[in-house]
């Protein structure tokens, strides 16, 4: 983007530069978007983008490294972690962060999350949980709530035959290897920049080498939800959230000082 | 440096590391743990990663994204194992990535057993992995020679940005030979201009195996092809013993190609002209050599550790000028020199020629050997 050269105007929001210049494929009124633009934020204000590598899953965000102005590779489903793991540790001074479904983490991926966490691994996980199997067009996800209708669970998921939504953020916590472990939401504009200030401790929860940190986002899926975009902001705040209370789970004491 | 007594798996992860391997990923398992547990000791003294990763699943893809850095990483394991990284392996592949695999063989399918078999064959050389690609496939036959082809593996990883498989048997993973590791190579400084390291400075660079349109794949595919026929006229490999006058071939790789040797030999004092023929790259297959030696020989007689799975290739090559016959031990059975001479001799004199399928005919007397023995 081309900064204003006249003297009386003030640049007071433009594209990150470690945002593309793309029109992103993501449905309207999907949260993805608003996600990507958040890290996308968070690394330019901390001056990273030129250290960063971004690991990419399989899932809606398949494509997000074609959003992310930085180095970036493609997991195969599930195992962004693993792909991480390998990355960081020959190149222990980069940046690394991961961004995943909650199919992706949650299901196909859980060993890789569960053990990047278990050994500290320091990286940065995004996790986009929108309770469904966005890409593949709408089928339960571990994360669907009971009862939700969803291509494969077409009566409404019934947790007597199919169990129950899988609370990850509190199950990362318990590992010690976790140091930054936080749900939020991205449904209106107030939990927007309690997602960002998150996502800013995550980063530096690694920068400091404290350890395995993540962000769980909650986040709308309209097109599989079958809702118009500003039912599905309402769904996540008055259905998901009572399932997956927003809070921080883990927090190491060396970050409790930390303000950003 | 002068020959050491050196146990197989060790010397191999050693050679790794001379290599200028920097980073290790893998999980346990017999018979290849050796390999990693020397690791977990060597890679760290150095300064190097070394990882224990959860699953065979998950080490595979930590080689994946260690590769994307562009510095040499690689993983050992043993067949199953080895099943479990597939999916990785082609997502290596298709990413265009050097990474180096060893798989040390043990009997299957299934769980199977822990002792050394060549029944890997069709996994590791027709690829394995899902979608069209081409690992190149070494397959040395001692620790030496072992040594040698793990070095040679990280440079033609790099040098065609290609997956390397070296597979042995646990034959060879588990055994003490005298051989002769290289000195070690210094660290390349800089990556190479694709990898990912951040981007400073530069354009971002972006690796992955998504192409999402099939013209674009069909590019890729096009490309990788080309590499690999640029790679089966570059860098097939293979070993000769005593094949200048003979009139029967013996044609089998590792373990297998090693034993046979020693039939070999007690045969040439017997005065039947045999000779062996040892494809060291079996991807690229010697297929000139095969054809070549098939022109010049009466009779050829494929030994294996599996049920006859090279054979199909070498039967192909042949088409037929000369016989084709077959001799393998199956299940984690290592065969014995002297069965070995047993079935030259057979093949030499000719008394009972094949007449139909080489495989089926083995199997059946195979069946009577196996019978007698319990
Ligand atoms: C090994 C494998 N299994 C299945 C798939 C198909 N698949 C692609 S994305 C996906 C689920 C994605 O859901 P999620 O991770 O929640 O991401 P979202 O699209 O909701 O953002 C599945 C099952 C695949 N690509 N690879
Ligand atoms: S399908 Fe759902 S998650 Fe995927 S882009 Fe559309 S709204 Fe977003
Ligand atoms: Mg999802």
């Amino acid at each position: 983007m081309v900064a204003p050269t006249t003297p009386e105007t003030k640049v007071v929001f433009k594209r990150p530069e470690s945002f593309t210049d793309v029109t992103t494929h993501y449905c309207p009124g999907c949260t993805h978007g608003v996600a990507h633009r958040l890290v996308a934020e968070v690394i330019d204000e901390m001056g990273l983008r030129e250290k960063t590598i971004g690991v990419a899953p399989v899932g809606c965000s398949v494509f997000a490294y074609k959003y992310f102005n930085m180095d970036f590779v493609e997991a195969a489903h599930g195992r962004a972690p693993a792909m991480a793991t390998g990355i960081k540790r020959v190149l222990p001074q980069k940046t690394i962060f991961t961004y995943q479904g909650d199919g992706d983490l949650a299901s196909i991926g859980m060993a890789e999350i569960m053990h990047a966490a278990a050994r500290g691994e320091n990286i940065s996980v995004i996790f986009i949980n929108n309770a469904i199997f966005g890409m593949t067009g709408g089928q339960m996800a571990p994360t669907t709530l009971p009862g939700m209708k969803t291509t494969s669970s077409p009566f409404g998921r019934d947790v007597e035959l199919t169990g129950f939504p899988i609370r990850m953020s509190e199950m990362l916590a318990t590992m010690d290897g976790a140091g930054y472990i936080v749900r939020r939401s991205l449904h209106d504009a107030k939990h927007i920049r309690q997602s960002k200030k998150a996502i800013r401790m995550a980063i530096e929860t690694q920068e400091r080498g404290l350890g395995f940190s993540m962000v769980e986002l909650l986040s709308s899926c309209p097109t599989n939800w079958k809702v118009a975009p500003d039912e599905a902001l309402k769904f996540i705040a008055e259905s998901m959230i009572p399932v997956f209370p927003l809070g921080d789970y883990k927090v190491r004491p060396e970050l409790a000082g930390l303000r950003v | 440096m002068a020959k050491e007594l050196l146990k197989g798996n060790e010397a191999f992860a050693e050679a790794a590391i001379r290599a200028g391997c920097e980073g290790f990923y893998g999980y346990p398992i017999t018979p290849s743990t050796e390999f990693l547990e020397y690791m977990a000791k060597r890679m760290p003294q150095l300064g190097r990663a070394f990882v224990q990763a959860e699953s065979e699943v998950a080490a595979i893809n930590m080689v994946y994204g260690g590769a994307c850095t562009g510095k040499r990483v690689m993983t050992a394991s043993s067949s199953p194992g080895v099943s479990l990284m597939m999916e990785g392996i082609s997502y290596i592949a298709g990413t265009e990535v050097p990474a180096v695999i060893v798989n040390v063989m043990r009997g299957g399918p299934g769980l199977g057993n822990i002792a050394p078999s060549q029944g890997d064959y069709h996994q590791m050389v027709k690829g394995g992995g899902h979608g069209d690609y081409f690992p190149i496939v070494l397959a040395p036959a001692s620790v030496q020679e072992a040594i040698d082809y793990i070095s040679l593996a990280f440079d033609l990883a790099d040098k065609y940005r290609n997956i390397v498989h070296v597979i042995v048997d646990g034959n060879m993973g588990q055994m003490m030979e005298p051989a002769e590791l290289p000195p070690m190579r210094e660290l390349p400084k800089d990556p190479p201009s694709w990898a990912v390291t951040g981007a400073e400075g530069r354009q971002p660079n972006f690796l992955s195996s998504i192409y999402i349109d099939p013209a674009d794949e069909e590019v890729t595919n096009i490309r990788l092809v080309k590499r690999w026929m640029e790679i089966e006229k570059n860098e097939i490999r293979y070993s000769e013993y005593l094949m200048e006058d003979a009139e029967f071939a013996v044609i089998g790789f590792g373990t297998a190609g090693r034993v046979a040797s020693s039939a070999i030999r007690a045969a040439r004092e017997e005065g039947v002209k045999v000779g062996l023929f040892r494809p060291i790259t079996l991807a690229p297959f010697p297929k000139k050599q095969i054809e070549e030696i098939s022109k010049r020989v009466k009779r050829i007689l494929v030994v294996e550790m599996n049920t006859g799975m090279m054979l199909d290739d070498v039967a192909a090559i042949v088409q037929g000028r000369v016989p084709v016959e077959f001799y393998g031990r199956l299940g984690g059975m290592t065969p014995f020199p002297d069965e070995i001479l047993d079935e030259i001799r057979r093949v030499a004199d000719n008394k009972a020629p094949i007449n139909g399928d080489a495989r089926a005919e083995w199997i059946s007397r195979l069946e009577k050997i196996v019978e007698e023995g319990r």
